[in-house]
């Protein structure tokens, strides 16, 4: 059976049975929504609203309403992009990589961060095919048949990658998501009392009985779908670093970009992963499933991938200088000392100073300092991707060709109503759909539980309990 | 047509995987058990083989890797050959990222859609759920009654002695 450790904390406090978490997951899905989730949506729409009427400004009168020009081509666009799907893969680790490393403590935010992972895409996704133009014609990306002598599509270009990178990426994060639902669907189903509730849950919950043979099944189905999300998720942020590293422009022609980037993509994810879920705990009362060992474990992630981070930020700035590459040098010390250095240090200071802080035991087991560097870790991964891009591009091989880049309002609005779509999304599956998976949680209760461990506490004293002959018949099955 | 079935609850799932065992023991053959997590080792005790959705995976993603690899060499290297940065028409690399890209896709896809074909997983309007507790918190196993031969009261003892908190019976329409 399960090995219980005397150091490990229980992941799941407060005395739960099985019952209790049905009851504490299912709550807010059932009951009409509260005041705070009402003034939450309503922000969240007013963001919505400045994305829709700066996509209309874009799209009505075109790309110049962006503050890009000739030099700096691309800036808050591609750097909004790059950092979106970077916010994506904390949900992929958390629910692909940490299933295969068996870490039991997945198990209770999984699911919001998966949900992240999706919406995150969604936002993501708007850049590029806003940055079209004509986002109409976003069908030519694809290889299609088409009439224009079957010209095809550049399979040499990473922007084509993207393509299939991005969209196989948000198609099999959904898949898995969505498998993951399928039984916590029905167990609302089964307590549903409404007729639309019912009606809704039924047709959500796919004819899910929960079979034992449908349990086999769905389990070698979650942990082949895991093997596969871990190679794509790396995959995905590599193909996103591609579509820098394989252009010759000084700051991004380097081999490094891959994992620096994927490292960064699990930072920055990992610390939006903890504002969300520092809120949602509160919010939902969920602070029995969501405990502080899964906040301490989440920093304990963002020390490691922050000072990855750390390590890449200073081996690119010793090579530019070792290569001898005389541009290279220029494009960082200008980074540095430039016209963006206040970029350039706020980056440093927000993803290499502050997360070390998490080194002190009481700071990465304080909900407010938590919530306040994971903050700061958001807007220092915002900035690295801005630092990368428009630095590298504004000044050039041509000094004559040199230019500043300043953002539209059109900018703001188009990347402050991304966050606006992403809170709406979020939100109406915090309210609509389960924020835990209430099944694993239930599977991990009695090896994780303070009951568990209270339990092996007395199993000293006592001798042959009816649960304890159970378990060892059940050792010999296994 | 309506088929007739005992229910044996259980609350505890360490009790269920010995009831199991017992039952299968004693000679009964048991219909299905439904719980409301994925219980470890209760494919053992029912005799539930391996999956063989690994295979199905690993064929489709065969498939994937074939055909994003033929799509390729055919479109840049064949039906509209062009040099793009000097490189030969059939730049193998940079077809790579592409390969994985299609191989994880027609994988995933390809063993959930078997997943869903074979649990019979699609959305409805109507489901039959043998007890609404087995969604929740409890463990429900059931056998079919044989009119005739399946004495119900020796099944009704046989269940509760081996820890069953409730037996029930339930006429289920098949």
């Amino acid at each position: 059976m399960q090995h219980v450790s005397p150091i490990r904390e229980p992941l799941v406090t407060g005395g739960k049975t099985y019952h209790d978490i049905t009851e504490d997951v299912c709550r807010q899905v059932e009951a009409k929504p509260n005041a705070r989730w009402a003034a939450a949506f309503a922000v969240a729409l007013v963001g919505l609203a400045i994305f829709l009427y700066s996509v209309y400004r874009t799209l009505w009168y075109g790309i110049g309403e962006w503050g890009l020009n000739k030099t700096v081509g691309w800036a808050w666009d591609i750097t909004n992009f790059v950092w979106w799907v970077g916010i994506g893969h904390a949900g992929t680790l958390i629910s692909a990589i940490l299933l295969l490393f068996r870490q039991k403590w997945r198990t209770s935010i999984n699911r919001a961060a998966e949900a992240m992972t999706i919406f995150a895409v969604i936002c993501a996704a708007m850049f590029p095919v806003l940055h079209m133009g004509r986002p109409w014609l976003a069908y030519w990306v694809l290889p299609l048949p088409n009439t224009f002598g079957s010209l095809w599509v550049n399979f040499n270009s990473p922007l084509l990658w993207d393509v299939f990178a991005i969209s196989t990426y948000f198609s099999v994060s959904l898949v898995f998501w969505y498998i993951g639902l399928i039984p916590d669907f029905a167990t609302i189903r089964d307590r549903a009392t409404g007729p639309i509730a019912r009606r809704a849950y039924t047709i959500l919950s796919m004819n899910w009985t929960g079979s034992a043979k449908a349990w086999s099944r769905y389990e070698t189905v979650s942990l082949i779908l895991a093997g596969l999300a871990t190679p794509l998720v790396l995959s995905v942020h590599t193909i996103v670093s591609m579509d820098f590293a394989t252009s010759v422009i000084p700051g991004w022609h380097t081999t490094i970009f891959p994992p620096y980037f994927v490292a960064g993509a699990i930072f920055s994810g990992f610390a939006m992963v903890l504002t969300l879920m520092i809120i949602t705990r509160k919010t939902f009362k969920l602070e029995d499933y969501i405990t502080l060992e899964h906040v301490e474990s989440m920093n304990k992630v963002i020390i490691l991938t922050g000072s990855i981070v750390g390590i890449a930020y200073t081996t690119e700035f010793f090579i530019a200088w070792y290569s001898g590459v005389e541009y290279e040098a220029y494009a960082f010390i200008n980074r540095a000392t430039g016209p963006y250095w206040w970029a350039y240090w706020s980056m440093m200071t927000c993803n290499v100073i502050t997360p070390q802080l998490f080194w002190f035991r009481k700071i990465r087991r304080s909900l407010t300092a938590t919530f306040i560097i994971s903050i700061f870790v958001n807007i220092g991964m915002w900035f690295e991707r801005f630092v990368i891009i428009v630095t590298s591009l504004h000044r050039d091989y041509l000094p004559s060709s040199w230019a500043m880049f300043s953002p539209t309002s059109i900018d703001i609005g188009v990347y402050v109503g991304t966050i606006g779509l992403f809170f709406t999304l979020f939100l109406l599956f915090a309210k609509f759909f389960p924020v835990v998976n209430m099944a694993e949680v239930k599977a991990i209760l009695k090896s994780s539980s303070e009951v568990k461990h209270n339990h092996h506490a007395h199993a000293n004293t006592m001798h042959g309990t009816a649960t304890d002959s159970n378990t060892n018949t059940h050792h010999s099955n296994d | 047509m309506t088929k007739k079935f005992v229910l044996g609850i259980y609350d505890d799932e360490d009790v269920l995987l010995q009831a199991i065992e017992n039952v299968r023991a004693a000679g009964t053959k048991i219909y299905d058990v439904f719980s409301p997590y994925p219980v470890h080792g209760i494919d053992d005790v029912l005799g539930i083989k391996r999956s063989r959705l690994p295979i199905v995976a690993f064929f489709c993603g065969l498939f994937g890797t074939s055909f994003a690899l033929w799509m390729q060499i055919w479109m840049l290297g064949f039906d509209w050959p062009m040099i793009i940065g000097g490189k030969p028409h059939i730049a193998l690399p940079s077809f790579i990222p592409v390969t994985f890209e299609l191989t994880v896709l027609c994988a995933a896809f390809g063993m959930v859609i078997t997943f869903f074909i074979v649990s019979r997983i699609r959305p409805t309007t109507r489901v039959n759920v043998f007890d609404k507790r087995s969604t929740d918190d409890k463990f429900v196993m059931a056998i079919e009654v044989n009119e005739g031969t399946t004495d119900i009261s020796t099944l009704n003892n046989l269940l509760r002695s081996n820890g069953a908190i409730e037996v029930n019976e339930k006429e289920v329409i098949k």
